[in-house]
């Protein structure tokens, strides 16, 4: 029966996406409908097939779901590769502007490509990396099968739709223009379907879980997904010019647009590549150390704080504009005492290793951990001092700010989810262990150095660039021009593309060494039962 | 919170929960990260009574600082201008030409001249003001002047620009676009005879069928001898520098569809005179000035 329902849903999406892309005012919207229709209708096909065949196999509900977090995990190693060689590249463009092809312009130009790059490493890489540890951790914590059957094969499939929409869109010429929001209007409306699908299987599990407490990576997995839902809805109210066509006028305009922009930008930040991640953090590092999480008291202390004073912090992105100052003064406020919440959870993932510290020298996989935790530690640092104002009026607009925020990228949530795959890999393909520690060793020390190289070379040109823009001479006129700073920064370039190849290298080290380990490693025995832990 | 003296690790006992393996101790907060969180804290309500932070319903609390973005600005600008003030009158009211012989006036308006080059200037002309013949924008460091190298000159096309719509008094000509008024080879001939002033022309039997044809058409702006006229902004066409290049393939291009390059007034900006002068003694003493 539900076949058939699907079936005609299937087949009336596949009609109208033909409709809009016969339709169809700009070639972003006439690919993005095709692609609709060629899933749609595949798919139809598909259920078609499958349909009248006997059911699924016997009562699943003692046993983990686990194909679907298989999926995840090989979608977060390819989507990272992509999105890192789009990094690698752009930052090339940027040193080398002879890159920007002639022959690709309004393609393949640093424009372009940029918004390509950031939602593949935030979004593809690690949107799928949360998606699919929370489904491995949630099951696990709660000793309880994923709820709603397939709804969660759904959540995976949807999500990647949304990355190839917003991908091709953005190579097209599609987009809002607000930072970290680019995909336009039906892209927003298919993906807000998907989260209320992610949020329902998420909660689903915990509902009918057989522990009688919830774990600590569920209050952060379940307040990422909450609240990036509310940002995605509220960040995202436009009103289409056209129901044929890609483009859309926001609803807020002026300074309220530029502060709604930045209250989810910042908190894309804070709850997706954050909270999202503690939530990876807090099963992983016990997992993988085998020791007990520091301290239940913390947890719970800097979970609450951290929820309840990131969302205030947007405002520190819009110091010295147009913004009034009350809010840019509550924005700085927040983001300061936000500090110590922040590193919060630093402390319950280092500590967590006393005891245990000798793993640093047998254990690439802790090492990597322990550094993404230090990168965090930084960063988190680094974030509220560049929101005071006086630091900000010198760090805005300059690559300090590229530097800070590849420094929590790269390392912070680049590391851990490095270390979960590594974790994830051997248990979900059933094999004893991975494939060669050695190999995880040069994937640590290439990402390590690569992203040292990167911050370092943003930390000098930042603060350089910031520097030349306010120096004046004895009668306090400006020194130099804008093209004087740019052009001081090409070596700090090179030296950053240079960074990004080593990050690049690693990972495809690491694709190599999981392929490996399902391909040659020897098998181990089954445990995917969904047992109460006690 | 945490009285209790440091307990050892193994001491410790954990909450009694386990979930797939992971257990939790019961440690207390570390005193130092609760300290540090109040102070916080602590300073964050010092800084909301200090600095403007509540918002009302008209407007916000202003902080007891008085404190404000714009206040901070208008401070450094008055204080800026205050200092200048009276160089700033002074560089207004005396004599163009006599600026580079006052050893003070001269030094404060190439330092504040640079800064507004390098502002509203640098964008066209490069930030070392050697131009980009790519676009047809002038070096300014030669001294070839299309409309005048003295400071005078410089002055009035800097103040009104060139060939602009917003200033009446703007310098202005035209080429016109020889495309329309010579068949293709007379083009061939005048630009070969244009290439032989300053070189060598492509075709020496072209150029020297060419010289009719300049006389009759080009001399009446750039001269017999090709060496411009800087009262209509002709360019010299001897001295083998070139605005938009001199290969035989530009020249023609040039020729063919004329040009018309356009200066805003004052770079686009709205400047003093001060700072007009300002920039002026600056371009003119790059090298290039007469």
């Amino acid at each position: 029966m539900t076949n058939y329902i699907k079936l005609i849903a299937l087949g009336l999406i596949t009609l109208f996406a033909l409709i809009a892309a016969n339709y169809a005012r700009d070639l972003a919207y006439l690919v993005n409908a095709l692609t609709v229709a060629l899933v749609a209708g595949g798919l139809f096909l598909w259920v078609l097939k499958h349909t009248d065949e006997p059911g699924a196999r016997g009562d699943l509900s003692g046993e983990y779901m686990d194909g679907v977090v298989r999926a995840g995990v090989v979608a977060t190693a390819l989507w990272g590769v992509v999105g890192f060689l789009a990094g690698t590249f752009i930052a090339f463009q940027l040193a080398f502007p002879e890159l920007n092809f002639e022959w690709a312009q309004g393609y393949a130009n640093f424009g372009r490509l940029r918004p390509l790059h950031t939602s593949a490493v935030i979004f593809a890489f690690a949107g799928n990396a949360l998606i699919a540890t929370s489904f491995y951790v949630v099951q696990r914590t709660c000793a309880a099968r994923l709820w709603g059957g397939n709804l969660a094969w759904f959540v995976f499939w949807g999500y990647q739709l949304v990355i190839v929409l917003a991908a091709t869109g953005y190579l097209l010429g599609a987009t809002q223009s607000k930072e970290y929001a680019e995909p336009e209007w039906y892209v927003d409306w298919w993906l807000t379907i998907v989260w209320l699908a992610y949020l329902a299987v998420f909660v689903g599990t915990i509902v009918k879980r057989r522990e009688p407490h919830i774990y600590v990576a569920n209050w952060f997995y379940l307040a990422f997904i909450i609240t990036i839902a509310m940002l995605h809805v509220v960040n995202n109210l436009s009103i289409p010019v056209s129901i044929w066509g890609s483009k859309s006028v926001q609803v807020f305009s002026g300074v309220q647009d530029a502060m709604v922009q930045w209250w989810y930008g910042h908190n894309a930040v804070g709850f997706l590549l954050t909270a999202g991640f503690l939530g990876m953090m807090y099963y992983f590092v016990p997992k993988q150390a085998e020791r007990p999480v520091f301290s239940y008291k913390l947890s719970i202390i800097h979970f609450w704080a951290l929820i309840f004073l990131y969302i205030w912090a947007g405002p520190h992105h819009l110091h010295y504009t147009a913004l009034p100052d009350w809010a840019s003064t509550l924005g700085m406020v927040f983001s300061v005492v936000l500090w110590m919440p922040s590193w919060g959870g630093m402390i319950n993932g280092l500590m967590t290793l006393s005891g245990a510290w000798d793993k640093l020298r047998t254990d690439p996989i802790i090492r990597m951990m322990v550094i993404s935790i230090g990168f965090y530690g930084m960063s988190t640092f680094e974030g509220p001092m560049m929101s005071i104002r006086a630091v900000n009026s010198l760090s805005h607009y300059t690559d300090w700010t590229i530097g800070h925020v590849h420094s929590g990228a790269l390392g912070w949530n680049g590391m851990i989810t490095f270390g979960a795959l590594y974790f994830l890999v051997p248990k979900l393909w059933n094999r004893e262990r991975l494939y060669s520690l050695s190999l995880v060793s040069w994937h640590f020390w290439l990402a390590t150095i690569g992203i040292i190289l990167y911050a370092a070379a943003m930390w000098v040109t930042g603060i350089m660039e910031g520097l030349m823009w306010r120096e004046v001479d004895a009668n306090g006129f400006l020194v130099n021009s804008f093209a004087d700073t740019v052009a001081a920064k090409f070596p700090m370039y090179v030296v950053r593309g240079l960074g990004g190849v080593m990050y690049l290298s690693g990972a495809l080290i690491m694709c190599y060494n999981l392929w490996m380990t399902v391909k040659r490693s020897p098998a181990a025995r089954a445990a995917s039962s969904t047992v109460p832990a006690e | 919170m945490a009285k209790k003296p440091k307990q050892d690790k193994q001491e410790v006992s954990t909450t009694g929960h386990t979930w797939d393996g992971i257990e939790e101790f019961d440690n207390p907060l570390p005193r130092w990260w609760l300290w540090v969180f109040y102070a916080t804290i602590v300073w964050g309500i010092w800084y909301v009574i200090a600095y403007p932070a509540w918002p009302l319903v008209n407007g916000a609390t202003a902080g007891y600082k008085g404190w404000s973005t714009r206040g901070q600005l208008e401070e450094r600008m008055t204080e800026a201008d205050a200092a200048n003030a009276e160089i700033n009158a002074k560089l207004a009211s005396a004599e163009l030409t006599e600026i580079p012989d006052d050893p003070e006036l001269n030094a404060y308006a190439v330092s504040a001249g640079g800064a507004v080059f390098r502002t509203w200037c640098a964008q066209c002309h490069g930030s070392g003001a050697a131009g980009v013949q790519a676009g047809g924008y002038p070096n300014l460091l030669d001294d070839d002047w299309l409309w005048g190298g003295t400071l005078d000159d410089i002055h009035y096309t800097i103040a009104n620009g060139i060939r602009n719509d917003e200033d009446p008094d703007a310098r202005w000509s035209q080429m016109p676009a020889f495309g329309d008024i010579l068949d293709s080879e007379s083009i061939d001939r005048v630009v070969n005879y244009v290439m032989s002033f300053s070189g060598e022309p492509r075709d020496a039997a072209a150029a020297s069928a060419g010289e009719e044809i300049f006389l009759n058409n080009c001399a009446a702006c750039h001269g017999d001898a090709g060496g411009g006229d800087i009262y209509q902004g002709a360019p010299n066409l001897a001295d083998a520098i070139w605005l938009y290049g001199g290969e035989y393939e530009t020249i023609r291009e040039t020729v063919t569809n004329a040009r018309f390059g356009i200066m805003p007034p004052m770079g686009g900006a709205d400047l003093s005179e001060a700072e007009t002068r300002a920039v002026a003694v600056y371009v003119h003493q790059l090298g290039g000035g007469m």
